[in-house]
Formats: structure tokens, C-alpha cells, sequence
């Protein structure tokens, strides 16, 4: 699984773009946002949260249908299915995979974004928080999007309305979780709830994002 | 007698042909006296005036919307573990008249919201939910269309329902949490002392059954028709062959 692991992180760097795409679409994303409502520094630090927390959700679905496509096209996914580990282990190692490269480089940037947007420093710290927690939940979810249209030649727009939706509950207790923080409110319950979906997405959804697969492999 | 003797399709299509005219004889009598009752002959509510009479489309469209899904699911469930075809099919006959049935409820809402509550959305957990809803019948609906595979499609649309439903309940309370809600509690209840007055009890009761026999027929009708799409399929498959 490791080794899994290291050749997916590899093929990712190598194949160009694949680490620092997600990373200039979350950076252009930023910058359009004050064209569209003004630059006036209130204004922006208020919808900062929301602003960064869509621009996740919308780098990490740009990066999702390279998750299982490639593999599916040259038979190395067929490869990985009749291999002694288990499909649902396949499955998990490629979403980890998907956010080491697209949603961690976003919870370390994001600080830096944050300042763009006039987000003060303790709503920094809570933004950085809330998408460590929230990402891993985004990646899997998006894998579970990616084994449904991996046969499809044109499964992109699909699976953004695919996935879209699955991502609500993350989105707004996420931000939440910013906004409450920034305002000094209490932040205990959007933290567990945040923290309590990732971990069952990551338990449950490689059970139905590899029963997708097999599905599509048949 | 078992409810399995349907998966067989051509008991499905014997027995749905008997009942077909019964059910929607049954579903235009009871929306017709429901509505035309409902509209015409009961009072106008003290406060809303007459916009209370679209209680009437708005009530019985928001609950097949969520039934419909949790039909969705059931027919998903049995596909997923018995594999019988007209389950699979009734699935995806069913998820076009679910989201009918919700832009109906979010439609009526709007038209009943803006001269009551002065706006015409409104980010309020129920609607919020509404519409996520309706993306996820959409969702749904997109990939029936975008596999031609058959078995595939209904294998993949089965998964992705089940997922869909987990999430789907999710939102609701997510969106509960995020905002405060204007939209008024339920209206019916089993439990609760207080519930709607007796003169717009009955024509809405008449109405959900209209709505519900209205539902089925409409699945009956499109359930049949993919059957027959899929027997013609096999047909013009043996047709090349030969």
C-alpha cells in the first residue's frame, strides 16, 4: 500500500501540474472574488471563510477524475483489483494521495490566502484548522464520485453534480467553524461534527467507491 | 402469493395492466374532488387569506418528494441484494416524477412566500434542503442517462442512492444548524394537540391520497414503458445476430 502510495504521489509531481494546479486555481479563485464584489476590506474579510472554503471544494473537484481515470485506461486499475490487497484499500490510498496533493498544499497555503482577504489572525488559525479537518472528507468523497464516472468519456461535468452535493454538510460546518471562530463564538460543536463526518467518510465511502469500481471493471 | 412474484416482468406487466385504470381512475377522481373542494369550498384562512389554499399542491408534492426518494432507496436496496430488473427499473421510473414533485413544492412555496412572507426564497433549512434535494434527483437522473450499459447503470444509480440518502439526511441537519429557519413547523402530525382545522384537514387528506395514487400510476406507466424499451432492445439485439 505504501509503495501504492509513493507511485500515485510520483506519477502526480511528475506528470506536471498535478501538485501546484489545484493550488493556482484556489490562488485565481482569490483574486477574482474582490473584482466581483468590491475591494472594500470588511466586506472581504466577512465572506472570507465562504470564499476559501468554495475555492477548496472547487480545487479539489478540478483534480478528482485523474483519481481512477488514467489507471482505468491503461488496465493498471484491473491490475490493482485482482491485487492481494483489498479493492476498498486501493480505493482509500488513492483518495490519501489525492489530498496530499491537493489538500494539504491548500491547508498550508491557505493562511497566506486568508491575509489576501483581510482575514484576521485568529480566524486564520481556525480557517487552517477547519480545512485540515474538512479536506480529507472532500478527497474521499470526491474518489467515491471518480469510481462512479470512471467508464464515462465525458463523466467531468457529471461528476462535479455528482459530488457537489455529497459535499453540503462539509462545506457548511466547516465554515461555520471559521466564521464562529473569527467571531469568537463557541466553536465545539461545528469542530466535532466537522472532525465526526470526515472520520465516517473515511470509515464507510472506500466501501462504496470500491463496489463502484468493481461495478465498472465488470 | 409474494410481493417477489413481481421481479418476474411478465407478472409485473400482467398485473400492472389490470390495475393501471384502477389506480388512475382512483388518482384523478381524489385529486379532482381534492383540489376543487379544497379550493373552492373551504374558507379563506383569518390571516393568509386565500393564498392558504395552496396548501393544497404544496403539502402532498413536499411529501412524495422525500417518499419518493425513500421508494428510490427501497427499489435501489432490493436491486442491490435480489437483482430483479423491474426493481431497478421502478427506481429510475420513479426519480423524474421525484423531482417534479419537488420543483412543484419549491415552485408553490415561492408563489405562496412572496405576498406572505415578502420574498420569494428565502435560506431557510426547509427550502435549503429542498433544493439540495432536488440536485441530488438531478445527480441521480444524469447518470441513468450518461451509462448505456444497462446493469451498470442500475448497479452504479443503486450505490450512488444509498450514499445519496445518508448525505442527503445529513444536509438536512446540517442546514438546521446553519441557519434559523421562517418556514412554519409541520402541519400534521400524529402526536400533537394542535393540528390544522378539520375544514382543511379532509381536502388535503383527499389530496395526499390523489398525489400518492397519481404517483404510482405515473410509475406504473413509465416502469412499463422501460420494460418494453428493454424487451425491444433484446429484440433488435437478436434481430443483428441472426
Amino acid at each position: 500500500m505504501i509503495a501504492l502510495l509513493l507511485r500515485d504521489l510520483r506519477l502526480a509531481i511528475r506528470a506536471g501540474g498535478g501538485f501546484g494546479l489545484g493550488l493556482a486555481f484556489f490562488l485565481i479563485v482569490v483574486t477574482l472574488v474582490p473584482f466581483g464584489v468590491g475591494p472594500e476590506g470588511g466586506v472581504l474579510a466577512r465572506i472570507a471563510p465562504g470564499i476559501l472554503w468554495v475555492g477548496a471544494l472547487l480545487a479539489c473537484l478540478l483534480s478528482l477524475d485523474r483519481i481512477f481515470a488514467l489507471d482505468f485506461e491503461d488496465g493498471s486499475l484491473d491490475l490493482l483489483a485482482t491485487a492481494p490487497i483489498p479493492l476498498e484499500g486501493v480505493v482509500t490510498i488513492k483518495a490519501v494521495a489525492h489530498w496530499l496533493t491537493t489538500g494539504l498544499p491548500l491547508v498550508l497555503a491557505a493562511p497566506a490566502f486568508g491575509v489576501l482577504l483581510h482575514l484576521e489572525g485568529s480566524a486564520n488559525f481556525w480557517l487552517v484548522l477547519s480545512l485540515a479537518l474538512g479536506t480529507p472528507a472532500l478527497s474521499v468523497l470526491g474518489a467515491f464520485g471518480a469510481a462512479l464516472t470512471v467508464g464515462l468519456k465525458r463523466g467531468g461535468l457529471l461528476l462535479s453534480l455528482l459530488v457537489l452535493p455529497l459535499y453540503v454538510p462539509t462545506l457548511i460546518f466547516g465554515a461555520e467553524l471559521v466564521r464562529r471562530g473569527a467571531s469568537g463564538m463557541e466553536t465545539q460543536v461545528p469542530l466535532l461534527m466537522l472532525a465526526g463526518i470526515t472520520a465516517a467518510c473515511i470509515a464507510v465511502v472506500p466501501f462504496a467507491s470500491a463496489a463502484a469500481i468493481r461495478v465498472n471493471l465488470r | 402469493m409474494s410481493i417477489w412474484e413481481y421481479a418476474n416482468p411478465k407478472k409485473f406487466m400482467q398485473t400492472s395492466s389490470w390495475a393501471l385504470p384502477w389506480v388512475a381512475g382512483l388518482a384523478l377522481i381524489a385529486l379532482v374532488t381534492g383540489l376543487v373542494w379544497g379550493f373552492f369550498f373551504t374558507p379563506e384562512d383569518y390571516k393568509q387569506g386565500s393564498t392558504v389554499k395552496i396548501i393544497y399542491l404544496h403539502v402532498p408534492s413536499a411529501m412524495m418528494a422525500i417518499n419518493i426518494w425513500v421508494m428510490m432507496l427501497v427499489t435501489s436496496l432490493v436491486w442491490l441484494i435480489r437483482r430483479h430488473h423491474v426493481s431497478a427499473l421502478a427506481a429510475k421510473a420513479a426519480a423524474p416524477v421525484g423531482m417534479v414533485m419537488t420543483l412543484i413544492a419549491l415552485v408553490t412555496g415561492a408563489i405562496w412566500g412572496q405576498p406572505m412572507w415578502g420574498t420569494w426564497w428565502e435560506w431557510d433549512p426547509r427550502l435549503t434542503s429542498f433544493l439540495i434535494l432536488f440536485l441530488f434527483y438531478l445527480g441521480y437522473m444524469a447518470l441513468w442517462e450518461a451509462i448505456d450499459n444497462p446493469d451498470t447503470a442500475a448497479d452504479l444509480t443503486g450505490v450512488l442512492c444509498l450514499v445519496g440518502s445518508v448525505f442527503a439526511v445529513l444536509s438536512r441537519y446540517a442546514v438546521n444548524f446553519w441557519n434559523q429557519g421562517l418556514h412554519q413547523g409541520a402541519t400534521l402530525s400524529m402526536d400533537k394537540e394542535e393540528n390544522i382545522s378539520d375544514v382543511y384537514w379532509y381536502p388535503l387528506l383527499l389530496c395526499i391520497a390523489g398525489f400518492i395514487l397519481l404517483f404510482v400510476t405515473l410509475v406504473l406507466i413509465r416502469t412499463r414503458t422501460e420494460i418494453r424499451a428493454r424487451r425491444l432492445k433484446a429484440l433488435e439485439a437478436r434481430e443483428r445476430m441472426a
